[in-house]
């Protein structure tokens, strides 16, 4: 299989959830004696080439059109990449990046699509995909019918790949950018708070939920958890609605997908929703005062009691330990 | 101005699907099936711009699939769509062959805005919306949370990975929303039973000419519930010693 994989990059690093695209890419062209290499698409990308150079070969289509990532610009860059590249799969990380731009792309590119993917494996041949569907409820184990094939994977669900022993080319797609028309127009993004790591990346995840009343007890009880652990804070959707807790922290079906080696969730029931987006997690601790919530038949460990009481014991004794 | 609204029929999302013995797909005798929420948030923005709007707006809500989807389109009508279309097809398509189906309807009714929600709660694809605009090579936005209608474009906030985004795009093209857009309307029984006198129509694959070109062909379900088991702890200490023995802290 010829793999092409689109690489996210922060100016002068390809995203890591992009290295576990890579991993996943990889190991199809190693099945299939095949071979994956980078597509990166922007602007300016001489740093983010030169970084992913140390894991794979990288096309760049680079162009003043492409300095913001509108979907319907980028889209026809990666197919006309695809058709060139003769590539069979187009891979990348699932997140909202590609789920707009490369979904757009494998509409151009016929449709053949799978997103979310969490794992594979060759069976007769044919490339099998599993991904979650019904909130994480149920496992589909999928064949994709038509080429070439797109597969975006969460970033969770396979290591992010090494370097290769040395490093490989970095070729200028010979494309011209076909003549963009203007119908979308990139005015700006708020991003989000910097300070703990993303939810997405971190190791350790603490989530609140409706036990928590306000914000100023968000950031006392779960982001002093979170501190204590050097973890990310996340939150269900209740408490983005509520404005306790901002947009970006939100885990679920709608938010982000996390895997952290510890997820501890706070005062937090456990809707279909919230748990779609953390079952993956290695170790799951929950705290909720209702013995009931279904959040304990999603953990490994938990405790039946108000946040408001045990939590700040259960950072004192943690600060304790890490001291 | 004509919007077109794509309403899917899934289980409730407030239940638990589990999945049948067979692994062949899951139990439905019992599930009850609702509008998809993000489809329903969709409906209710067009609902809304065409409450806000000066000009005429129509709102033409869609379903593709069994007929008994008819009961989704029925509540459409009832929360406020002028008219509604049900393309009969079974078993319901994968997102490749929805798009391709809309894209017959759209160009039926040339509406300026396709507004559709971002995923489905029953294959969570995200899909439809993106190869809708590909094939139509219409502007898209993805992931709604705000809508501006501006003349002859739109200004929409989007939900991403990165923060909220802001983009323009202008008319016509197809918008996928979040779920905190807005806030549905609840459609009342009398209006449901009003509803009946709006005009709801059949049209068959044949009849907007299409074949279905499967891209998905799903060889299994397995059910993931119940993989963990929790063991309680009595209090902080215990808890503590728990994750310690465990080598999670």
């Amino acid at each position: 299989m010829r793999i092409l994989v689109v690489a996210e990059h922060e100016g002068t690093a390809v995203r890591m959830a992009s290295r576990s695209a890579l991993t996943f890419a990889r190991s199809c062209a190693a099945a299939t004696g095949g071979s994956a290499q980078w597509l990166l698409v922007g602007h300016q990308l001489q740093a983010a080439a030169v970084d992913a150079a140390a894991y794979a070969p990288v096309l760049t289509a680079d162009a003043p059109a492409l300095m913001h990532p509108l979907a319907d610009r980028y889209a026809r860059v990666i197919a006309q990449a695809v058709q060139q590249a003769q590539a069979d799969l187009l891979v990348a990380a699932s997140g909202t990046w590609a789920k707009d731009i490369v979904t757009r792309a494998a509409g151009l590119l016929g449709g053949a699509m799978a997103s979310d993917v969490v794992a594979h494996e060759f069976g007769d041949g044919r490339l099998r995909l599993q991904r979650p569907v019904y909130a994480g409820a149920a496992l589909a184990t999928i064949e994709l019918c038509g080429a070439p094939q797109i597969v975006t994977v969460r970033a969770s669900a396979y290591p992010p790949a090494g370097p290769a022993a040395s490093p490989a080319d970095i070729r200028p797609l010979n494309a011209e950018a076909p003549p963009l028309p203007r119908p979308a127009e990139y005015l700006g993004v708020a991003s989000k708070s910097r300070g703990r790591p993303d939810v997405s990346d971190a190791r350790v995840v603490v989530s609140g939920g409706r036990g928590v009343q306000n914000r100023e007890d968000f950031e006392r009880l779960v982001g002093g958890l979170a501190d204590t652990l050097g973890g990310a804070t996340g939150s269900t959707r209740a408490l983005v609605d509520a404005g306790i807790a901002p947009n970006e922290f939100q885990v679920g079906q709608t938010g982000k997908i996390v895997a952290p080696d510890l997820y501890i969730a706070l005062g937090l029931s456990g809707t279909v929703q919230h748990l779609a987006g953390m079952q993956g997690a290695k170790c799951v601790v929950a705290v909720n005062r209702d013995p009931q919530a279904p959040i304990f038949s999603a953990a490994d460990h938990g405790l039946v009691a108000d946040i408001y009481e045990v939590v700040p014991a259960l950072i004192e004794k943690l600060r304790k330990a890490v001291e | 101005m004509k919007i077109l609204v794509c309403v899917k029929r899934v289980p409730d999302p407030n239940l638990r699907v589990s999945v049948r013995a067979d692994g062949s797909g899951i139990e439905d005798e019992d599930l009850t099936f609702v509008i998809n929420p993000f489809d329903e948030v969709a409906l209710e923005e067009a609902i809304l711009i065409r409450e806000r709007s000066s000009e005429p707006v129509e709102v033409v809500a869609v379903a593709i699939g069994t007929e008994e989807s008819d009961e989704q389109l029925r509540i459409a009508l009832a929360m406020g769509a002028d008219r509604a279309t049900l393309v009969a097809c079974e078993p319901p398509p994968d997102s490749w062959n929805v798009a391709r189906i809309l894209q017959q309807i759209v160009l039926r009714e040339s509406p300026q805005l396709v507004l559709l929600g971002k995923q489905a709660i029953d294959d969570d694809a995200n899909q439809t919306g993106q190869f809708l605009a590909a094939l139509l090579d219409w502007p898209q936005a993805t992931f709604a949370s705000r809508i501006e209608v501006l003349d002859g474009s739109l200004r929409v906030d989007r939900e991403t990975d990165a923060g909220i985004e802001t983009v323009q795009v202008t008319l016509p093209a197809v918008v996928t929303v979040d779920l905190r857009l807005n806030q549905p309307r609840y459609a009342a029984l009398a209006a449901i039973l009003r509803a009946r006198k709006k005009p709801l129509e059949t049209v068959t694959l044949e009849g907007l000419s299409v074949t279905i070109e499967p891209r998905v062909r799903t060889l299994g379900l397995r059910g993931t519930a119940g993989e963990r088991t929790c063991r309680m702890a009595a209090s902080v200490d215990e808890l503590v010693a728990q994750l310690r023995a465990a080598k999670v802290l």
